[in-house]
């Protein structure tokens, strides 16, 4: 396994993909509804990661009060939503995992 | 959204507002950082590759798919193939900034490329949300895009020294921390039905295609995401046509 390949390559395919709009940014105009889409990509990008991470953490679909990441998940989702500050989310639902895994041996 | 003149802050108070405005996102990946330090020498990552690969390609959830597919015996032309499959979602989101860069010179905008993540694209669209300034945002997205940088490369060799000393740490679960910190980071921007609609498929989607080779399922699962919500946010707009709507 060469890995200066593997890395200039992995460099090449992520800094393209991250600089090509960048580059003919001000020469090229987006119609408004691609504006608008473009609105949802955040939160929905995420919520593509985050799903399978907590409700697949093992490979398999595992939706069960004894999976100790779809529970800290929800502890997490319902912090947020009361709180609205990233900081408190993330300590909480970190406990929350911590106390589920090691805690209680889930 | 008013726009009542902005202040105008200098680079520097940009700078420094950046790298705060991103210290909660770093608690988030820096345990992210961690493990793949420690996964990179059992999975046949070098420790110079693995500090080199965060230096260079500085993406965090390819290099951990990239060490996942290593340990497979996975070529390299396929490990780079999924990177980019992976990494496309950045293209949605430079698509959202390009309004923000297009008055500046070409170095700044390769800069802000390189340095484009999940965590500063967050926090550089909310400084945009709330301030309507561009005059020197740029320093803001440096002050964010140097704080996860550097934050990035310590934690690979801070994981890359805890690994030989606890090999079982991969196991410890410290993943959940960047779930932990993308919730926090999703959950403001569901303030109407279209975006909530649009989360709900993509989560299904992601969920139901993760099998599909080459993490294709998270692009499938984001388009589809993409079009249901946008696609009531039209049907809504159509019901109610007088509602002005914000200028972004």
């Amino acid at each position: 396994m060469n890995e200066t390949l593997l890395i200039s390559g992995m460099f090449a395919v992520t800094f393209s993909v991250r600089y090509v709009l960048f580059a003919v940014a001000g020469k090229v105009n987006f119609p408004t509804w691609l504006n608008k889409a473009l609105e949802f990509v955040p939160p929905v990008v995420l919520m593509a990661i985050i799903a399978p991470s907590v409700s697949m953490p093992k490979g398999e679909l595992w939706l069960s009060y004894t999976n100790p990441w779809l529970l800290a998940a929800l502890v997490a989702v319902i912090t947020a939503w009361v709180r609205k500050d990233l900081l408190t989310t993330i300590v909480v639902g970190m406990l929350a995992f911590a106390g589920l895994r090691f805690g209680l041996g889930l | 959204m008013s726009t009542q003149s902005p202040a105008v802050l200098k680079p520097s108070r940009e700078f420094v507002a950046g790298a705060s405005a991103t210290i909660p996102l770093l608690i988030g990946a820096a345990p992210f950082g961690i493990i793949f330090g420690t996964l990179a020498e059992p999975n046949g990552l070098s420790a110079l590759g693995a500090v080199l690969m965060s230096v260079v390609v500085f993406a965090g959830a390819s290099q951990f798919i990239a060490l996942g597919l290593l340990a497979v015996g996975t070529s390299v032309p396929i490990i780079i193939a999924t990177t980019f499959v992976l990494n496309f979602r950045h293209i949605l989101y430079s698509a959202n900034l390009v309004s923000k860069v297009k008055h500046l010179p070409h170095y700044w905008r390769a800069i802000m490329a390189f340095g484009l993540t999940d965590e500063t694209f967050a926090a550089v669209n909310n400084r945009y949300l709330q301030l309507g300034n561009l005059k020197n945002a740029h320093w803001f997205y440096l002050g964010s895009f140097l704080a996860m940088y550097t934050n990035w490369i310590a934690c690979t060799f801070i994981g890359l020294t805890l690994g030989n000393i606890f090999p079982e740490m991969q196991n410890w679960g410290l993943d959940f921390a960047m779930s932990v910190t993308f919730i926090g980071m999703v959950i403001p921007y569901l303030k109407n039905r279209p975006m909530i609609a649009a989360v709900i498929v993509a989560a299904a989607l992601a969920v139901v295609s993760y099998e599909l080779p080459h993490k294709l399922g998270l692009l499938l699962a984001s388009f589809s995401g993409i079009a249901v919500g946008l696609s009531l946010m039209m049907l809504e707009n159509r019901r109610q046509p007088v509602i002005e709507e914000p200028t972004s």
